[in-house]
């Protein structure tokens, strides 16, 4: 098939950036959408031009690396599935497609489709870890942890930090990203007994790093590449009340 | 030169444990006087600097990834092993370290494997503690799999997302140590030098991905945790970013490297599907717990649906040939076996390059509903990939490369023979011998990291004086100059083709003459097309862009660079090793039904290279391999 591609373009943090259109010519359907950018990039670096910065790595959908606003929608708005799970088959002859960054105020670009998302490194280095030395835990059998509570953390810990819930949300809003860890770690009994102070931390983190707030929009859990629920937002709303009693 | 492994003596059952009582210390108040740098921050590297941080030691962690949390020990999908022997099934330390030991072919080191084995146990705890969603049952106790090569249950798991769990365990435990001050995080950041001060390691020169910017960074220990080399195949299962750079700058620097011919090709992967493909996506070899693999018996039905070929028409070669391991035969093994029926010709799908992996029969056992809590997310990721429905029809499987046994060597301390620089997970070759079994990797990279380096880089720090050599000192800016002459080498080649094109030509070659089945011939044919597409990467390689930018052609183009040195020397061991042991196969050297004819007499010794210029000869080193605690034996699954 063939696509009309119209992609961010921007040097640096401070060029004012801009859409450029390109073609890409024989694309199969098989090709991941990435691979789609791969084709246009040697064509663009045949041509003398410089190719498309954009960020991937493990192309398997598991490292979060990978963020880009396809036709408005962050991943390109196929559920449960990153910009590299994504297959041109979902694409017919003759699109038009944009392909812009993850836009939010927290995110400056670096270049073109990469963005600065170390303001989710900071709300994880507030409380994201329960505090165990290396050694002198307790068997791992000692905690029991019946299935549904396992479950649940683990619906909680499939989060894998991409920041599509920032770049889906009209408030550019980290909180599914923080209610995901707060989530898992406070229903888990070794996580219980820094509840408190983690929601806090974490959530002060949040709003210092130029997130903006929850207005229950939901485009976070539409946009999760992983399904995080949004009843993980209520849990952290709730575990944030808890913490003021 | 005979090398010396400093395995401790004595009854292995308290090797280790006598071993961290001979070893020396630090003073606690002494220690943040020392700074320490880690490479890499994945499982080994991620957990080791985590460790050494709250130790009090001065820690800079460098990832060429925009965070801790995305090395590719995420990508690793089915669990982890431990002797922890929960279900009363006759597991035990010495039984892990005997798997472990007959799953490498009696190509590894025993007491660093005995290590590895007791210290697995620790490993489930820590992580549990860290809040690792592990898999439970109903009353709250922990759950276990069964994986390849090993007849006991000692696999935990998080779902089908294991090694991202544990990565997220050391990515908190390293978060609170930024927290605390005593780790600096250095993300989007790749080393390219290792520097060395009169024979000993004492930094890294990395180059800052975002500016361009070369930098110098003293240490007083440097840790090398960057995973393997897999991808000089080009299409492999490692991450885009994944490559040999780190560990063959040091091995450029004198630190030799061992065993890279050592390689796993993974059996149960989604087939390639087309030259334009960038990588190849593996799925969890915990399908091999409920999934059959076949292939019809007569290649004129190879063409047919799965499901009009009949259940008497099929061949199910795996339990045909191993009936006491059947689908869990180890993975060099099953690689060879799917191999095998499509060089018969009686290959499925596209190209013929690939076999069933069938569910039918666990699906009519257990239901759909229990399949797909199992596995729910890999055949999702199937489905995403192929369009197929695995639950309605069998899986295409075929092998791909995926993970390296291989690496620079080093010592019972995880020292390689340069001073000072530590090599931890993957990127070392100490534990899996020659091939690796399933759920083992995330076991010693966590090993390595949590429950070794601490000890073993306090006992050589304890020997050095903190800060004694800077970044002030001449190699630093030697170093710098090499590091930015080879970029602007690099930048002014200004030929016609891309990194990429050459990449994948390198890929190619090794794929198809060292790939899973080598013979003499063909990796002489590989040692003559290596340094050809390395002397026209030199003189045509087209990487666009400037040095003083994000420039992603260049980071590539660096990378190849080294691939194409390093193919060489995986090559050359291949051809040297005259023998057939786990991964490494050679036709020559066969048993009449098709399996690795191993050459005790002559190969039991690890091959450690030294290298001598690009171009010239490498010198091998041997380290001989003792085994007193396992006899040695032919490697049956049958």
């Amino acid at each position: 098939m063939n696509l009309t591609l119209h992609v961010w373009r921007q040097k640096g943090p401070q060029d004012i950036g801009k859409l450029e259109s390109y073609q890409a010519k024989n694309i199969s359907e098989d090709q991941s959408f990435l691979e789609m950018l791969d084709d246009v990039n040697e064509d663009l670096i045949k041509s003398g031009k410089d190719p498309i910065a954009f960020d991937h790595d493990c192309r398997e959908g598991i490292c979060g690396m990978c963020s880009q606003v396809i036709n408005g929608k962050p991943h390109g708005g196929q559920e449960r599935t990153t910009v590299c799970q994504l297959h041109m088959r979902e694409f017919n002859d003759g699109d038009e497609i944009f392909i812009e960054p993850w836009r939010a105020k927290a995110f400056p670009i670096h270049k073109d489709l990469i963005v600065d998302r170390s303001a989710l490194e900071v709300i994880m280095q507030a409380g994201g870890f329960t505090s165990c030395h290396t050694g002198g835990v307790p068997d791992g059998n000692a905690l029991l942890v019946p299935k549904p509570v396992a479950d649940y953390a683990m619906d909680a810990a499939e989060c894998i930090g991409c920041g599509a819930c920032v770049a889906g949300c009209p408030n550019s809003s980290a909180m599914l990203y923080t209610s995901a860890k707060v989530a898992q770690l406070a229903v888990l009994p070794q996580g219980k007994a820094e509840a408190k102070a983690r929601v806090k931390n974490m959530t002060d983190a949040l709003m210092e790093e130029g997130f903006g707030n929850c207005t229950n929009h939901y485009e976070c859990q539409a946009a999760c590449p992983k399904g995080i629920n949004v009843k993980f937002i209520a849990t952290l709303n709730r575990e944030y009340l808890k913490s003021l009693c | 030169m005979i090398l010396d492994g400093k395995a401790p003596t004595g009854p292995i059952e308290n090797s280790w444990d006598k071993h961290r009582f001979d070893m020396k210390l630090v003073n606690p108040s002494n220690k943040r006087k020392y700074k320490i740098l880690v490479v890499g921050t994945g499982l080994a590297g991620g957990a080791g600097a985590a460790s050494l941080g709250e130790l009090g030691y001065n820690v800079e962690a460098f990832c060429y990834q925009d965070s801790a949390r995305r090395a590719h020990s995420i990508a690793a999908q089915g669990g982890i092993n431990a002797a922890k022997a929960y279900p009363n099934d006759g597991d035990s330390i010495r039984r892990l370290f005997y798997d472990t030991i007959k799953g490498g072919d009696f190509r590894a080191r025993e007491a660093d494997v005995w290590r590895l084995a007791q210290v697995s146990n620790n490993i489930i705890d820590q992580c549990v503690a860290q809040g690792v969603p592990f898999a439970r049952d109903y009353a709250g106790y922990l759950d276990n799999r069964s994986f390849g090569g090993a007849q006991v249950s000692r696999t935990f798991y998080a779902r089908g997302q294991t090694g991202q769990q544990l990565l997220l365990g050391a990515y908190s435990a390293l978060s609170r140590q930024v927290k605390a001050g005593t780790v600096k995080l250095h993300p989007r950041t790749e080393m390219l030098d290792l520097v060395v001060v009169d024979g000993v390691a004492k930094g890294i020169t990395v180059r800052n991905l975002i500016t361009g910017q070369i930098e110098s960074h003293w240490g007083d220990a440097v840790i090398l945790a960057t995973g393997g080399y897999v991808n000089v195949f080009y299409l492999s299962t490692n991450a885009m970013g994944c490559s040999v750079t780190a560990t063959w700058k040091a091995a450029r620097k004198g630190a030799f490297f061992a065993n890279p011919c050592y390689t796993q090709i993974h059996p149960t992967c989604i087939p390639q599907h087309g030259d334009k493909q960038s990588k190849l996506t593996l799925m969890s070899e915990s399908l091999r717990n409920d999934g059959r693999c076949w292939v019809p018996k007569v290649a004129e039905d190879c063409d047919k649906a799965p499901g009009d070929v009949p259940e008497e028409a099929r061949d199910y070669y795996l339990e045909r040939k191993y009936p006491s391991f059947g689908n869990l035969a180890p993975r060099d093994i099953a690689s060879r076996a799917a191999k095998e029926q499509c060089d018969e010709g009686r290959g499925v799908g596209p190209g013929k390059r690939g076999v069933y992996l069938d569910f039918q029969s666990a699906i009519d056992r257990v239901g759909e509903d229990t399949i797909r809590e199992r596995y729910g997310n890999l055949f999702e990721m199937y489905e995403k990939i192929t369009a197929e429905d695995g639950y309605k029809r069998p899986m295409r499987i075929y092998p791909a490369p995926h993970y390296a046994m291989g690496g620079l060597w080093v010592d019972y301390h995880l020292m390689s023979n340069v001073p000072g620089l530590f090599v931890a997970g993957e990127a070392n070759f100490s534990v899996h011998g020659a091939n690796r079994l399933g759920a083992s990797a995330l076991m010693q990279g966590l090993a390595d990291g949590y429950f070794v380096l601490p000890y073993t880089v306090s006992n050589y720090l304890a020997g050095v004086k903190p800060g004694e050599v800077k970044d002030d000192n001449a190699e630093f800016k030697k170093s710098a100059e090499e590091v930015e002459a080879q970029i602007s080498k690099l930048l002014n080649i200004k030929g016609k083709k891309t990194v990429s094109e050459l990449h994948r030509e390198l890929g190619k070659v090794m794929w198809e003459d060292v790939g899973m089945a080598r013979s003499e011939a063909s990796l002489t044919h590989a040692l003559k097309r290596i340094p050809e597409i390395r002397d026209e990467f030199w003189k045509n390689c087209n990487v666009t862009g400037s040095a003083g930018e994000l420039n992603q052609q260049l980071e590539n183009a660096g990378r190849l660079a080294d691939f194409l040195e390093f193919g060489e020397l995986l090559a050359k061991d291949a051809l040297h090793r005259e023998e057939s042991c786990g991964g490494h196969f050679r036709v020559e050297h066969q048993t009449a039904d098709h399996e690795a004819m191993r050459d005790d007499e002559n190969f039991t010794y690890v091959g450690a290279w030294e290298f001598k210029g690009a171009g010239n000869e490498p010198e091998l080193h041997k380290e001989p391999l003792k085994f007193e605690n396992v006899k040695l034996a032919v490697r049956s699954y049958k």
